[in-house]
């Protein structure tokens, strides 16, 4: 396929040649008849060069003249025009050099005399057919269907015209007249698409007018030489024999004169249109989001500026006093911030108020009111409250010099203003409370790794037990916690725990049981000072109402015995494998943080047991046994006892698997309310 | 979701504080202000929580905290009435041994003279 740029080059091309071996042809065939001498070619060939340098003309404008778009219509008359210009000075010199060589001998001579008519009719031809395409962009600027349709009807009756042209005809001939009237009716008919015209601003309009004006005069002017031509000499070929070109005359002139008429009649209402036009352009612009960083600022100032050129404001100010996002400003248009005072003062004393809400309107806590007042420069008040989600942030105040200066229409386009303003507030608020909440989001994100590595990430499996853990958080984080510590060879400490409530403050102080827990295990306790003194440490740290429960178990390998004390910690289960039964162990103990002086000592009561290979400790939080289903049916001791007694003979992994499969199928849901945690030690 | 009521026994001026449903996390907050209320108000409570179905770690804090202060106050204070669910939780975590808890209003009654 050609480019663009290609085909006007060959366009260019083809008309240069088609045109001068037309000129060619005219002059042989003149030459020939003034010498009676017979020549051979037949006449249509001549008027076939004509046809292909009007389509070749055609083509180079089609694709040099982009589309109408409303910033360039004067553009395109100005293209006609200067066109215009050059064909008509060039014409003008051809008619200057035969009025100084007129009495010459050789300006009488017909060959010269056709020659530079052709001269003529190429420059004549190249202006009516750019024009009629600028012609073409307008009327078809925001077609329709149909519009299209009768358009390209029209176009191919013309291109039909051409071919009727191939055969010589007299301008008087019946065919032609009809032929002539077709086109005519049709070009006056697609003259009254004129939409472009109402997008024309005041000077673009008068600047249309001139150039509309200077193309009628082009073409009268043509005209009136063509004939002149035709009636003072012989002509080989007279160009107003031909109904393309008079049909294209016709439809240049019927349109110019009808886009003339039309823009001056226009012209008075040009300051409407193009108020409605700023309307529409600043409502978009308070309508547009205002992108992340920068201030709500720039919408007041949006709405203060639009509001004062659509009513025509003489003075103007916006108040925004929004305590609870903080945000405290004036603007003034035309006016002092002290005036404010002295107007507000004489709207107050207004005996012509008028509240402007329409009955429906649930808003009339705030209502919209329009006044006249006395006293000062400005005559009318408008005063329009805004509102995000029906709480008032702040006024807008238009003022005018004269009584009354605000009719329905003003206020109804304020209305829409101050409306769309404080959807873009709203919306801008939103925005950034979201971003906020992300970024909460993120920080408990981290908040949740950090924890993650507050729990030993893997258990390792010692010569006496193999262990296994599985914990989930309700929330981000959560204040379950187990961890262990190998004490010596053959003892291991170990440690599972329960933080009162959950989320972030339950995660802190997991994170401080932790600490207490890597502390005070080095120094090697009995599980019963171990508690006295992590008791006593938390009593230090935890808010009143905070309290941790915990299980502390020493596991002795060499006696295969475990010594253990509970501070109001979920008993533990213990499956013996001999007996096949499981069981609680339910010492008495107290939570601690809960009993926070001296006497705490007096609650904890350290419990030994010993064990067999393949014998099972399960340490659990409440999570697990207060999981409830759809019937507020907690999961219980008694169902985790017996699932434990199912699976007790499987590896620590998969009694657990089993625990969690029977309690989320208890459930119905896979997500508990609540931290849940399962430490799963099997003997060896 | 929980509801909380009080009256005030006028022969015998005890302050009684009637719980019904579920304290949770978010429903203690008016657990602790109706017993801050009614330990500035009265030396004889009595909690009755027959209509209690559950209590989460955080409705305990709230009797946890004021413990303390009931003893230094030397303030009568008895829970009854606590189905068997309820009171295992407070058993396991320890504070039927700090909290006077009896099973009918009228051992309540006879505790809390």
């Amino acid at each position: 396929m050609l480019s663009q740029k290609g085909i006007i080059r060959l366009s260019v091309i083809f008309g240069s040649v088609f045109w001068s071996l037309l000129t060619i042809v005219d002059m042989m065939t003149l030459f020939s008849q003034e010498n009676n001498i017979e020549f051979g070619l037949p006449g249509f060939v001549a008027n076939l060069l004509l046809t292909f340098f009007i389509i070749s003309v055609l083509t180079f404008y089609r694709y040099n003249i982009g589309k109408a778009e409303s910033v360039n219509f004067v553009e395109l008359l100005w293209r006609v025009f200067v066109f215009g210009l050059i064909a008509t000075l060039v014409t003008l010199m051809i008619e200057f050099f035969f009025s100084i060589f007129g009495a010459h001998k050789f300006a009488q001579n017909l060959l010269i005399i056709n020659l530079f008519y052709h001269v003529i009719l190429g420059l004549v031809i190249g202006f009516l057919i750019s024009t009629y395409v600028v012609w073409k962009r307008l009327i078809l600027y925001q077609k329709s269907k149909s519009l299209l349709a009768a358009w390209q009807i029209f176009e191919y009756a013309l291109m039909m015209t051409l071919i009727f042209d191939l055969f010589s005809h007299d301008y008087q001939d019946t065919s032609f007249l009809v032929l002539y009237s077709i086109l005519a009716l049709i070009g006056i008919v697609l003259s009254f698409n004129l939409k472009w015209i109402a997008y024309l601003n005041f000077k673009q309009k008068w600047r249309s007018l001139l150039f509309i004006f200077l193309v009628v005069i082009y073409i009268w002017y043509f005209f009136k030489s063509l004939m002149s031509y035709s009636e003072q000499t012989v002509l080989v070929r007279d160009l107003l024999d031909s109904v393309y070109i008079l049909a294209v005359i016709t439809f240049i002139v019927v349109y110019s004169l009808i886009s003339f008429l039309v823009i001056l009649f226009n012209l008075p209402t040009t300051s409407v249109f193009e108020r409605k036009i700023k309307e529409a352009v600043n409502f978009q612009r308070l309508s547009q989001s205002i992108p992340a960083g920068e201030s709500e600022e720039k919408v007041y100032e949006i709405l203060l500026d639009s509001a004062v050129s659509a009513v025509f404001s003489d003075a103007a100010w916006l108040e925004i006093h929004d305590e609870e996002d903080d945000v405290e400003l004036t603007l003034t248009y035309n006016l002092q911030k002290k005036e404010i005072k002295d107007i507000e003062k004489a709207f107050e004393k207004s005996r012509f108020k008028k509240v402007l809400n329409s009955e429906f309107e649930k808003n009339t806590v705030y209502p919209k009111i329009s006044a006249n007042i006395k006293n000062t420069l400005n005559r009318s008040v408008l005063y329009f409250p805004v509102l995000i989600k029906n709480r008032k942030i702040g006024s807008l105040v238009l003022l005018k010099q004269v009584d009354d200066g605000f009719n329905k229409e003003m206020v109804d386009i304020i209305d829409t203003f101050v409306n769309q303003a404080s959807i873009s507030i709203e919306n801008f608020r939103l925005l950034n409370e979201a971003i906020v909440t992300e970024r909460y989001k993120e920080e408990l994100d981290i908040a949740n790794r950090v924890q993650s590595k507050l729990l030993p990430d893997d258990l390792v499996s010692t010569e006496a037990f193999d262990i296994h853990a599985f914990t989930v958080a309700a929330d981000e984080v959560g204040g379950d916690y187990y961890d262990y510590f190998q004490l010596d060879d053959h003892r291991t400490a170990l440690i599972i725990g329960d933080v009162s409530g959950k989320g972030t403050s339950a995660a802190f102080n997991m994170a401080q049981m932790k600490g207490i827990f890597q502390s005070l295990v080095q120094l090697d306790l009995d599980p019963k000072d171990f508690l006295i003194h992590a008791n006593s440490a938390l009593s230090r740290c935890l808010e009143t109402t905070s309290f941790i429960t915990v299980s502390y178990f020493v596991i002795d390998s060499n006696e295969q015995r475990i010594n253990f004390a509970r501070a109001g910690h979920c008993p533990s289960l213990f499956y013996r494998t001999d007996t096949q039964t499981s069981d609680f162990f339910k010492n008495k103990g107290l939570g601690l943080g809960i009993l926070r002086n001296s006497n705490f000592h007096k609650y904890v009561q350290v419990n030994d047991f010993e064990y067999q290979p393949d014998d099972v400790l399960v340490l659990y939080t409440d999570g697990v046994t207060e999981a409830c289903n759809a019937s507020k049916e907690q999961f219980g001791m008694d169902r985790l006892l017996a699932a434990l007694t199912r699976y007790a003979d499987q590896q620590p992994q998969e009694i657990q698997k089993g625990i969690i499969d029977e309690l989320y199928e208890f459930c119905g849901k896979r997500s508990l309310d609540d931290d849940y945690t399962l430490v799963i030690l099997k003997f060896k | 979701m929980v509801n909380i009521e009080k009256q005030i026994d006028e022969q015998t001026g005890h302050y009684e504080i009637i719980v019904i449903g579920e304290v949770d996390a978010s429903s203690s907050i008016h657990l602790d202000e109706a017993l801050t209320t009614a330990m500035t108000e009265s030396k004889h409570i009595l909690v009755d929580l027959r209509g209690l179905d559950y209590i989460s770690s955080a409705g305990l804090g709230v009797f946890m905290s004021n413990i303390q202060e009931i003893e230094a106050e030397g303030i009568r204070f008895v829970l009854f009435g606590m189905k068997e669910k309820v009171f295992e939780v407070f058993e396991i975590l320890g504070l039927d041994q700090l909290l006077v808890i009896k099973k009918d209003k009228e051992e309540a009654l006879e505790a809390v003279k």
